[in-house]
């Protein structure tokens, strides 16, 4: 990376990026297996820019696996995704430089540490952004402020409690200024008491217009700050609508009884 | 014949030029095994099916032959294929390192695959390379997990480092040699001798166990 920003795909220009036309995700007949086990069975979805997009359905349904292969870090056995209309599941794309455009929180946290909360979110736009280290630190500060969280900055993370890391997490992956979130279970590693916390801060980032896609079974949150749900289970999205409408009247037999068990 | 104090106390100046030759050659030559391992441990997780194999050979071969075999091959084979005559010091040193750096590759290759994969993803996530990964959340933490392998691997190799009096390089044993050979009293000599590594690898294992304790904070 000697000058400039390299481009995302060596083999493609970036179309129509930015004008608002091109979804910001684009999912087509993703198939993921590990092994014999077929995880993913053509899976197609979209998720246009600004909307919150919540997925649900049973444990080993491919939840994960679905939101993994959206920044890469499992790669289809077939089918194609694009991010601002660049086709990321090309060999040829510069990978590192398009996860910089989506941040991903993980359910466990997965904070570094051997850093402090402020070393953990000024880390990356350090070494990869390559923004001074002064710049950096007012970034981390200003996001630390932002998850409420600025008189933490010099606590490691086993010095915080599980609701505390994961803002912190939320914030270091802000740091980047990504152009979407993916969130994979953030709430289901907590204590009841911290959930809150966590839920505030993700719904005052989809007002800020942050696109957004979340792994959860808070229903609450779904149908407060949600576009638009979707229903997986046996590795195929079964059933999409709003939260409303999902909710009060699902279509699919497995949906319905999913929810029985769930609300 | 009595156990003479006496000559210890004027041997043991010579001993102890013995014992310093030791520490420097185990700290150097653990030192270079530090450097090879590292690279040679990464390299055997590498996906490249080429690297992971051809360190695994290195590995294997460093782990599976006697170190007195390698030292000879240093010292005594090598030369025959340079066509000049190689300084026991030197050849003591690259035997020793090379063969440390194979038993350091296993320990550095544990230490990385005991970090959760969740770190990897994380910083992968972020943007980061590979290559950054590694060095900046991988490494780091795999480093204070390691610190207690490498205290026994320094331990061993100031032991196995005796072994370089076969090729008449004035370590400890080999001094410990010379001085019995003008002093005929063989029981007094090993007992210090022995006595002085002691002295080193209890010494070395506590400053593990304190260095250990030390970086113990946010892990
Ligand atoms: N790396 C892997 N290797 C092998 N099998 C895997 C791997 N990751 C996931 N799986 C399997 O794929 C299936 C789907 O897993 P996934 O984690 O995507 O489900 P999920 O819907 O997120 O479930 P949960 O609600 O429990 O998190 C499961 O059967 C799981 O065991
Ligand atoms: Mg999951």
């Amino acid at each position: 990376m000697a000058n400039g920003i390299p481009p995302v795909a060596a083999t493609e220009a970036r179309p129509a990026a930015k004008n608002g036309t091109q979804p910001m995700i684009r999912v087509e007949n993703l198939h993921k297996k590990f092994g014999h086990l077929h995880v993913l069975k053509g899976v197609s979805n979209q998720v246009d820019l600004g909307e919150v997009v919540v997925v649900i359905g049973p444990s080993g349904s491919g939840k994960s696996t679905f939101l993994r292969c959206i920044n890469m870090l499992e790669t289809p056995t077939s089918g194609d995704i694009y991010i601002e209309g660049i086709r990321i599941t090309d060999p040829a794309v510069n990978l590192p430089r398009m996860r910089e455009e989506v941040g991903m929180v993980f359910q466990r946290f997965n904070l570094f540490p051997h850093m402090t909360a402020l070393q953990n979110i000024a880390l990356a736009p350090l070494k990869v952004r390559r923004v001074s280290e002064k710049e950096a630190e007012e970034r981390a500060y200003q996001l630390l402020d932002r998850v409420g969280l600025r008189d933490k900055a010099g606590a490691y993370p086993d010095q915080l409690s599980g609701g505390q890391q994961q803002r912190v997490a939320i914030a270091r992956a802000l740091a980047m200024r990504p152009k979407a979130m993916l969130f994979d279970e953030p709430t289901s590693a907590l204590d009841p008491e911290m959930i809150g916390e966590v839920l505030d801060v993700m719904k005052a980032l989809a007002g800020d217009g942050m696109t957004m896609v979340v792994v959860t079974h808070e229903m609450g949150f779904a149908r407060e700050v949600g576009d638009r749900v979707l229903f997986m289970d046996g590795g195929q999205i079964l059933e999409e609508n709003t939260p409303q409408a999902l909710f009060s009247n699902p279509q699919n037999e497995r949906t319905r009884a999913f929810l029985s068990k769930i609300l | 014949m009595t156990f003479s104090w006496t000559l210890i106390w004027q041997t043991l100046p010579m001993l102890l030029t013995g014992a310093w030759v030791t520490v420097k050659l185990t700290t150097i030559s653990v030192a270079l095994g530090i450097l090879i391992g590292t690279f040679v441990g990464i390299g055997r997780l590498s996906r490249r099916r080429a690297i992971s194999a051809a360190m695994l050979v290195y590995v294997d071969f460093m782990r599976g032959t006697p170190l007195l075999v390698q030292i000879f091959l240093v010292y005594m084979g090598l030369p025959q294929l340079l066509g000049f005559p190689i300084p026991p010091y030197v050849a003591a040193i690259t035997a020793l390192s090379i063969n440390s750096g194979a038993y350091v590759a296993e320990i550095v290759r544990a230490g990385i695959q005991s970090i959760d994969r969740g770190q990897t993803e994380a910083a992968l996530s972020l943007g980061m390379k590979p290559r950054q990964a590694m060095r900046h959340i991988i490494l780091p933490q795999a480093f204070k997990r390691i610190i207690p392998p490498l205290g026994n691997e320094f331990i061993a190799m100031l032991k196995d480092s005796s072994l370089v009096s076969a090729i008449a390089l004035e370590e400890l044993v080999r001094k410990g040699q010379i001085v019995i050979g003008r002093t005929f009293r063989p029981f007094e000599i090993w007992i210090a001798v022995a006595v002085l590594f002691l002295i080193m690898t209890l010494t070395i294992s506590r400053l593990v166990a304190w260095g250990e304790k030390k970086l113990r904070v946010g892990d």
